[in-house]
């Protein structure tokens, strides 16, 4: 960052190519919604851009760019909060085109193991909606942990919490996901 | 170590991010608590689980995508940007000094004595003279020296 700070437009597009896929994941668990996620994460990316002059490396640079997704993210999700809701009240039931699930259906037509492959399917989007279920905050909290792998006093930066009502978020949320998916954990015990 | 107290430990346990005075209590802890060893077993399943989710690619259009957004911006201008470069202010005092250096030689040279200044006004004086430049053309003289009246 420091070399992006300097004028090097080279450091930028590393910086692009290192971070892209992560922030867009993370995006993307958070919005639920692809596009809305890739907008977001160009966002973000934008804004560390504009910000580059004044960055100071008080911080971890990956800390400071989860702090800025995680507050667009958190944005976004209270902005269309209230519209999703209407949207879910009304649409009709409908196959969830994310993550390549109409195409499953097509393969699975023509798979042997089709019952295999419905119930990895199945499993996936049992885990997928229980991360969703959560709060918002405890679902960054979740995200920026398991598959960010950053560490307490980061996550609490981002969050702007202390570490002590990190640890306290964090279990209140495996707590709701050890409930969620229940059947599942059951699985995994035997 | 009591069950509320475990609360804080617990999913540091589970991904072994605790300190080894911290594990070592914890495990001290669960040796004796049967619903603190069910929970944490559960933890670890819930962990598992979320490995499970596939990560998405972004679209491939998506780094054009920041570098257009990028080039768009405007270009931020600073009180600093109204003065110069450094190599510019630099070719720029070059210059000036130059053109001091110049001007101060050229006008050296152009200070004429003043015997010399009274001889190039007679010699003003001398061409324009229309008498002298109406005098008929000087005789041709012979090859043997001898000029005929």
């Amino acid at each position: 960052m420091l070399d992006v700070k300097a004028g090097d437009e080279q450091s930028f597009t590393l910086l692009l190519h290192r971070y892209r896929t992560p922030l867009v994941n993370f995006l993307y668990r958070m919005v639920r919604n692809r596009e809305q996620a890739e907008d977001l994460a160009q966002e973000v990316f934008l804004r560390v851009y504009r910000a580059r002059e004044d960055y100071v490396p008080s911080a971890k640079f990956t800390t400071w760019l989860f702090r800025i997704a995680t507050n667009l993210a958190l944005n976004s999700v209270r902005d269309t909060r209230y519209q999703r809701m209407e949207i879910s009240l009304d649409a009709p039931v409908t196959v969830d085109a994310e993550e390549g699930e109409e195409k499953t259906l097509d393969v699975a037509e023509k798979n042997p193991n089709i019952e295999q492959h419905l119930v990895e399917e199945t499993r996936k989007k049992m885990i997928r909606h229980a991360i969703e279920k959560l709060p918002e905050k405890q679902r960054a909290a979740v995200l920026l942990h398991k598959y960010q792998e950053l560490d307490y006093g980061e996550i609490s930066k981002i969050l702007q919490c202390s570490e002590s009502a990190l640890k306290s978020l964090l279990f209140r949320a495996y707590e709701t996901l050890r409930v969620e998916l229940a059947p599942l954990v059951a699985q995994q015990g035997k | 170590m009591s069950c509320s107290r475990m609360e804080n430990k617990i999913l540091g346990y589970v991904d072994g991010r605790l300190k080894e005075s911290e594990r070592l209590e914890v495990e001290r802890h669960l040796a004796t608590c049967a619903a603190c060893r069910l929970r944490v077993n559960e933890f670890r399943a819930v962990s598992s689980l979320l490995d499970e989710l596939p990560v998405i690619e972004p679209s491939p259009a998506f780094d054009l995508r920041v570098h257009a957004r990028v080039a768009a911006e405007p270009v931020k201008q600073s009180w600093w940007a109204w003065f110069p470069a450094p190599r510019v202010a630099f070719a720029a005092a070059m210059l000036l000094l130059a053109s001091v250096w110049i001007g101060t030689h050229s006008t050296n040279q152009s200070q004429i004595p003043a015997d010399d200044m009274a001889v190039l006004e007679n010699y003003d004086v001398v061409s324009s003279f229309d008498v002298l430049t109406e005098l008929p053309q000087p005789v041709q003289v012979d090859d043997g020296g001898q000029q005929q009246n």
